[in-house]
């Protein structure tokens, strides 16, 4: 399973609705900058994020008889939701880590942060006045 | 291998204990001491510092801020680079606790001593409060509401001269304004003839007192200076090594080390867990605008718990934040109108809780958060809910179900944050406050070193550095660990002297 596939994407936008706006080359953006801090990591955790990828995609099945790709928005936000206050710490620990990279994709772009007024400058206070 | 000369003493690490060793012993490169600095990280010019967060966040720090521990519930963040942490934090300057080097109990360590030394470096490095002209709505805010809620509000004092008021100290001050090891004292040692050298990783401390060292290349596109040596692996000789890698570094190398210590070694561990906390005002506020700690609140005695302000870049804001969807949107979207605090829990040493290393040699942080920790975090949410509303913020954003605090739930926050929001695996705990793991005592039984940061056994090993608390310190430790790293130099020189007769 690749980073740039149908699941982290559902995900995505699900975690940051406004994502489901972006453009192709936003897109880009944003999987480019998951795949490096992916890229940083070592190959254990690298395995454990696809195989975790992979259990969210699937696991919708057993309640919804859908993958996750193809679930609805609400149902879907339902899914994840669960996730993240699933019983076992395994899951929660891989929905947060999940979490964690998409937020870094989608905030870490400076269009992002422009978007949200984040508008801290080297200048400081003089590039306010 | 490559080989490389002897010196006499070699300094592993350059941030707060490192650079302070560095500075103190070097006078004696007057009398013919050869005296070198190891540093992992590189030496990065002014123009490196962009204040872009996640550029900065991979140069600066160890997994770009995000090491994470054993179970994956926390994230460690700790620097690399000529000046080490020094680089990164935000100048923040308090001096330990009476009430916590009395617990501690270590006998010949005396807190009027260390005192004294730490205020020898607020000096060196201009520490004092800033003027209220510098001081930002987010600082203002936490003032005003904190004393409205009843809370005893303080003023750190910080390290910075010139201060613009970037906001942006955790990512490196772009205008050099902070005075960490890497403006004060790595330059003064070199200008004295101690020999830097960056990007050299030591691997191993063997028996004979030699360094297997990795000098690594510049990667191309990165930023930082090369090494002052060639890559490769280097075979260096001393008579004395003081290792100040950090609480995770130095305890790993000495981990990996063949060396016969101590069986605490790696144990002991406490860092301070901290949650970010959001809360929206009505109306825009200067936030990202102006040094951003400038105020905290010490309820660590009492409630296990310290408030201080801060405000974070959008990435750390929006992880930090619990949950996803529109509501964690509609907050990120507030961001003019956000103000923020930090809470602080006051962790104690926990067995289980230590830093080992995997196979390969890498460090390993074993964490596991103690009901009385979950309980510091719990309450330090409340009293931050509380100050929040007070200086009129119209909706707080924590651990909750469902996470948004409207101002009518100010009335009601013992029951709408409690511990069961608090399980590890459901929100943004960091720490960047890392202590333990070589903790000074009486002896080997109990410790790894004593009092001056010798290592039980190895008289001629010395710690100097934030590993050697034997328990949290409770406060931000910069200057604590500057002065225990005045007494290990100290004790370096006594015994030079003494040898030399």
């Amino acid at each position: 399973m690749t980073l740039s596939s149908p699941v982290l994407r559902a995900v995505a936008t699900c975690v940051v609705p406004e994502a489901a706006r972006l453009d192709p080359a936003q897109w880009d953006e944003l999987e480019a900058i998951v795949a490096r801090a992916v890229a940083a990591r070592s190959r254990a955790v690298q395995r454990q994020l696809a195989l975790f990828l992979t259990l969210l995609e699937w696991l919708p099945l057993l309640r919804y008889a859908r993958r996750l790709s193809r679930l609805d928005p609400v149902r879907r936000a339902k899914f994840l939701d669960r996730m993240q206050r699933a019983p076992l710490l395994l899951l929660r620990r891989g929905f947060w880590g999940v979490r964690t990279l998409i937020l870094m994709g989608y905030y870490g772009r400076p269009a992002a942060a422009a978007d949200i007024g984040y508008r801290a400058d080297a200048r400081g206070w003089e590039a306010r006045r | 291998m490559s080989t490389s000369p002897s010196y006499d003493i070699v300094v592993i690490g350059s941030g707060a204990g490192g650079g302070t060793v560095a500075q103190e012993l070097a006078p004696l490169v007057r009398d013919g001491v050869r005296i070198l600095v190891l540093e992992k990280g590189p030496r990065f010019a002014d123009q490196d510092f962009t204040g872009r967060e996640l550029e900065m966040a991979d140069a600066l720090y160890q997994d770009g801020g995000a090491f994470l521990t054993r179970d994956g519930t926390m994230t460690l963040a700790f620097a690399s680079a000529y000046g080490g942490s020094t680089v990164v934090y935000t100048g923040t300057s308090l001096t330990a606790p009476q009430r916590v080097i009395r617990a501690w109990g270590v006998p010949g360590l005396d807190h009027g001593d260390l005192t004294r030394r730490s205020a020898k470096y607020a000096e060196q490095n201009n520490v004092h409060p800033l003027d209220d002209p510098l001081i930002n709505d987010n600082n203002r805010l936490f003032v005003e509401g904190g004393r409205k809620a009843g809370y005893l509000v303080e003023q750190f004092p910080v390290n910075v001269k010139g201060c613009r008021g970037s906001s942006l100290c955790n990512l490196g001050c772009p205008n050099q304004a902070k005075q960490g090891t890497n403006r004060v004292q790595l330059p003064r040692a070199e200008r004295s003839g101690v020999e830097v050298v960056t990007r050299a990783e030591v691997l191993r401390v063997e028996r004979d007192r030699s360094l297997t060292v990795r000098v690594t290349e510049k990667a191309a596109g990165t930023k930082g200076a090369p090494s002052e040596w060639a890559p490769g692996d280097y075979h260096v000789r001393t008579r004395i090594v003081v290792a100040a890698a950090g609480a995770i570094g130095t305890s790993a190398l000495l981990l990996r080390s063949p060396l016969p210590a101590p069986r605490s070694l790696g144990h002991g561990f406490t860092c301070h867990p901290a949650l970010i906390l959001v809360a929206e005002h009505p109306h825009p506020i200067t936030n990202d605008v102006g040094h951003p700690k400038s105020y905290f609140v010490d309820h660590a005695a009492s409630e296990r718990f310290v408030l201080e302000t801060c405000m974070y870049f959008p990435f750390v804001t929006a992880k930090s934040l619990t949950g996803f969807g529109p509501t964690h949107s509609a907050i990120m979207h507030a961001f003019p109108r956000l103000q923020m605090i930090l809470i602080l829990a006051c962790d104690h040493a926990a067995p289980g809780n230590r830093i080992a290393v995997n196979r390969t040699g890498s460090p390993v942080v074993h964490y596991r958060f103690t009901p009385q920790t979950i309980d510091g975090l719990v309450r330090g949410t409340r009293a931050a809910a509380r100050i929040f509303f007070a200086a009129g913020a119209r909706r707080v954003h924590a651990p909750a179900d469902p996470p948004l605090l409207q101002a009518a739930d100010a009335d009601r926050l013992e029951e709408r944050i409690t511990a069961r929001h608090f399980r590890p695996g459901m929100l943004a705990v960091s720490a960047a406050h890392l202590m333990g793991g070589c903790g000074m005592g009486r002896s080997a039984a109990d410790s790894v070193t004593d009092a001056w940061g010798r290592v039980h056994g190895l008289p001629w090993l010395r710690v100097a550095d934030a590993s050697l608390f034997p328990d949290s310190l409770e406060i931000n430790p910069y200057l604590t660990i500057m002065g225990l790293a005045d007494r290990v130099a100290e004790g370096i020189r006594q015994d030079w002297a003494a040898t030399r007769g």
